[in-house]
């Protein structure tokens, strides 16, 4: 029996495990997916939020409001790269200008610092890339970008260093009370028995919770789809720039990555399947449309990619943070997270760690590792640096992704440590190998044989992002057709 | 702080355009000369390139791509030129400073007279078309599928559709084929293929394999491994027409839509680079805007037959050979060199005139930007007629070249524009 089930190795997941962790006690993390980061935290806009948009006293409002202020912190914390870079919203016409002064006021109320309305010349003068027909703006200083999935990394590395166990490929099929206390959590490879449950399913949680509770939740899936460019590119503008929003969220932003890609998106569309994260021609047009009249700077001719998240919106609007209702004690969860989800993580875990540790009485243990600090990435040393590395470690000789300059260093890195990675996706979400350019053309095949030589895995079992997801689907025999013509 | 090794020329890469450069340097007198290579071994994308077809014009013999490597591979190595595989450029200086790193060596600057930027091209990704669906897996750029199967001996999948026809692509469908996949169809947005006309017929028309031109793919889907593609017919403005949907059940989506010069290195390095080719502007002597740095191959301009990439290279290597050692001739005037009417990105893009008065042979090298028959090709110097050679038929997929001889040179003195133009009345 483990002291808590965390079901979602997302990002609230693994922040509320990074915080279980410092913790007496033993706790496990069930993922459906085959790593942390599968589901909504891997494709969103990266965006910590100030709070001004959330309404006054919903939780949405306080949760975003105190992750944001805990962020600077968090991110140093665990290495992971974090820019406040500010945020602009933008009004069009006096009406949206309306919104904007209800914004501000709504921001002030939620406890958001140093908001301020500009005319539309006086951001220009800021951000040269902006729409003339802009008339008005909400500045936000403390609005940041971070990347959602190195986030979460970042928490599920630290989270197993301090003993927390990630076990992937755990779709949960059912929940059940036992009578002496505690859970028995059933899943498509196994059960586990625990004291306590927290339901981090993220656009599974409701389902999760009908697991436990008779009292249902029900989450809307909304997709949003994105273009991003070119590193190269450069990013038109150095903030990120909201429009006024409507009441399907935030609306169309285009904002630089933490990396410095120019990121445009989202769209907002309530679709039936949560899963289903494809791109549509509609989508891509509504967005550009919408980036368009924001910023017409736009080099959509240097597109690296378009994909697309799903949001878990819960239908009436706010998170759902605590006990869950109606079920048995010890039933905990962090429900219907959409934007400010991210934001919001670090507040929710450290809420929901204080609310399980009291409800089991454990207590905080002596010691808690520091995080190992990431490895600093090749693309990001100076030659004395490179040169400093590669004497440590030869492998730091080897570029494998060009476009992003990412060494076989880094790929052992982020296959041995751990929760490391075991599929192409995992691999470029830890270094960012195939993540250029070039889209991997180059560089997937060499990464497909260092985790085959470092795992073990055949080749025919690696996989893009898990499950059926295979690479390859057979192999050349000699004997067959021209395979046999040639020396390799 | 490192030593920095002096070398008169630097050839970064070594695949067909980097050992021609190296062997012709040699040839012209350059001692001290080293190519760079990222790969284990040399020969560049040659090395999975096992269909033959290679070298016709210049062995008169048709090789595969490993052969005729090895051919420039063996030069070398009897020549002596040290090539330095497992090693990649990192940067490229404007005063020709070269760093890069190895397993074996770690971090190196080569402070080079003259550098080849020799790099190649990479394949243009799905992400650039923005093409609508699922991210699942079983969609590869041709060339990677090619490396999978002939280089790791592994197949990437058994049921194929070939977005675009490029030459990679047209020769996968083949490839795919002979081992076993069955590949439905080669969808070709533009009306006509980019790919050699050989390639069509031995690759697809030999195998059954429909080319559906002015097609494209409009959905892709699959949520672990690709498992369908819709294709529909496009209109003049290449946007898909409604109604025309249809699907194709397979695991496989082929990518070959196109090839993007390999110019990172040059763009770091304030290489001015040419919109229409992708790679450096560059005189007849492929010399960039940069004093001392080279361009040749497919990084210059994307070529359609590795023939030509070597004997363009063989001009750079003698080209930086001679600046290296202080021989290049002395120019005075510069002359531009223009696209007109049905052409693009002609190579060179400025012709400097000897102070001495002496002329070459200069290579005009170019693609036409439509299909045209019984046209003629027209060379005019500011605004006069010089050249006019009648062609039966001109295609996007073929290279064309047009040489200029010393006399045509000097009948064109000190004109300060040419332009190159397709004229459709023949």
């Amino acid at each position: 029996m483990v002291d808590g089930i965390i079901i979602g190795a997302g990002v609230v997941g693994c922040a509320l495990a990074e915080r279980l962790g410092r913790y007496n006690g033993e706790w496990l993390v069930l993922e459906a997916g085959e790593d942390v980061a599968s589901g909504a935290s891997k494709a969103n806009s990266g965006i910590v939020h100030a709070g001004f948009d959330a309404a006054p006293g919903s939780r949405k409002a306080y949760y975003n409001v105190r992750g944001a202020r805990m962020y600077a912190a968090e991110a140093a914390r665990l290495g992971v790269p974090y820019r406040r870079n500010g945020a602009y919203v933008v009004a069009f016409d006096s009406e949206e200008t309306r919104v904007l002064e209800e914004l501000l006021r709504q921001g002030k109320q939620n406890g958001v610092e140093d908001l301020r309305l500009l005319t539309g010349d006086e951001a220009r003068a800021k951000e040269k890339g902006l729409s003339v027909e802009i008339v008005a703006c909400l500045d936000v200083p403390q609005s940041a970008v971070v990347s959602p999935y190195e986030m979460t990394l970042g928490y599920a590395y630290h989270a197993a260093q301090c003993g927390v166990r990630f076990i992937f490929g755990q779709q949960v099929t059912g929940i059940d009370g036992d009578p002496e206390g505690g859970f028995t959590v059933r899943t498509s490879g196994g059960s586990w028995r625990a004291r306590t449950v927290i339901n981090c399913a993220g656009c599974a949680s409701d389902k999760v919770r009908a697991m436990m509770s008779g009292e249902p939740i029900r989450i809307i899936p909304r997709r949003g789809e994105y273009y991003l460019f070119d590193m190269a590119a450069g990013c038109p503008v150095e903030r990120t720039i909201f429009q006024a929003p409507g009441k399907m969220g935030k609306g169309v932003l285009v904002t630089p990555t933490v990396h410095g890609n120019l990121l445009i998106g989202p769209s907002a569309e309530e679709i039936p399947d949560a899963e289903d994260t494809r791109t549509t021609a509609e989508g891509l047009a509504f967005v550009r449309e919408k980036a368009f009249k924001t910023c017409q700077a736009l080099p959509m001719n240097r597109v690296i990619t378009t994909f697309a998240g799903v949001r878990a919106h819960e239908q009436k609007g706010d998170f759902l943070v605590g006990p869950v209702p109606g079920a048995a004690p010890g039933a905990f969860e962090a429900a219907g997270i959409e934007s400010p989800g991210l934001s919001s993580a670090p507040a929710i875990a450290e809420d929901l760690a204080e609310q399980i540790a009291a409800y089991l009485q454990c207590v905080q243990k002596d010691r808690v590792p520091e995080p190992v600090p990431l490895l600093k990435p090749f693309s990001e040393m100076d030659s004395a640096q490179r040169q400093a590395a590669w004497e440590k470690n030869p492998a730091y000789g080897n570029l494998v992704c060009r476009c992003e300059q990412v060494t076989e260093a880094e790929i052992l890195d982020a296959i041995h440590r751990p929760v490391g990675a075991r599929s192409l996706d995992g691999v470029k979400r830890r270094t960012r190998a195939s993540m250029g350019r070039c889209q991997g053309g180059f560089c997937t095949p060499r990464i497909l044989e260092l985790l085959c030589r470092e795992t073990g895995m055949d080749p025919l079992e690696v996989t893009k992002c898990g499950g059926e997801s295979r690479v390859l689907t057979g192999a050349i025999s000699p004997e067959q057709g021209e395979g046999s013509t040639y020396a390799e | 702080m490192l030593n920095e090794k002096h070398l008169q020329v630097v050839i970064v890469g070594a695949g067909p355009a980097g050992l021609s450069a190296a062997i012709a340097a040699r040839e012209s007198g350059a001692e001290r000369l080293l190519v760079l290579e990222r790969e284990e071994q040399p020969g560049g994308i040659l090395q999975q390139c096992i269909h033959n077809g290679f070298g016709l014009h210049r062995f008169s013999q048709e090789l595969t791509g490993p052969e005729y490597a090895w051919r420039d591979i063996e030069t070398c190595r009897e020549m002596g030129i040290d090539i330095q595989t497992g090693t990649t450029v990192l940067s490229v200086s404007r005063d020709r400073k070269v760093t890069a790193i190895s397993r074996k060596r770690g971090l190196e600057v080569f402070q080079a007279d003259a550098v080849i930027l020799a790099m190649g091209c990479r394949e243009r990704p799905r992400g650039a078309l923005a093409t609508p669906g699922t991210r699942c897996a079983g969609i590869y750029s041709a060339g990677t599928a090619q490396k999978y199967i002939n280089l790791m001996g592994y197949m990437p999948g058994r049921r194929v559709v070939i977005l675009g026809s490029g030459d990679i692509g047209l020769i996968m469908a083949r490839r795919m084929t002979l081992q076993g996949a069955k590949v439905l169809a080669c969808v070709e947005i533009m009306p006509y293929s980019s790919g050699l006309n050989r390639n069509i017929v031995q690759c697809l028309n030999d195998y059954n394999i429909p080319l559906l031109l002015e097609h494209t793919v409009t959905d892709i889907r699959g949520r672990e491994r690709l498992e369908g593609v819709t294709v529909a017919k496009v209109d003049q403005n290449r946007q898909p027409v409604p109604g025309t949907e249809r699907n194709f059940d397979c695991d496989t989506l082929l990518l070959s839509v196109g090839l993007i010069p390999e110019n990172e290195l040059a763009r770091d390095c304030g290489v001015p680079l040419c919109g229409a080719t992708g790679g450096a502007f560059v005189d007849e002597r492929l010399q960039t805007e940069v004093p001392g740095i080279f361009a040749c191959g497919n990084v210059l301009h994307v070529h359609d037959l590795v023939d030509y990439v070597s004997e363009e290279s063989r001009l750079a290597g003698q080209a930086a050979a001679e600046w290296a050692m202080g021989r290049a001739p002395k120019t005075e005037k510069v002359m531009q060199v223009q696209d007109g009417f049905g052409v693009r990105g002609t190579v060179p893009q400025r012709i400097a005139l000897r102070a001495d008065g002496e002329t070459e042979n200069v290579h005009l090298m170019f693609r036409t930007s439509n299909v045209f028959r019984d046209c003629a090709l027209v060379l005019t110097a500011d605004g006069a007629e010089v050249l006019r050679q009648k062609k039966r038929i001109l295609t996007p997929g073929e290279m064309v070249k047009l040489t200029l001889s010393p006399q045509l040179m000097e009948k064109i003195g000190t004109a300060r524009t040419l332009t190159v133009a397709v004229d459709v009345q023949g």
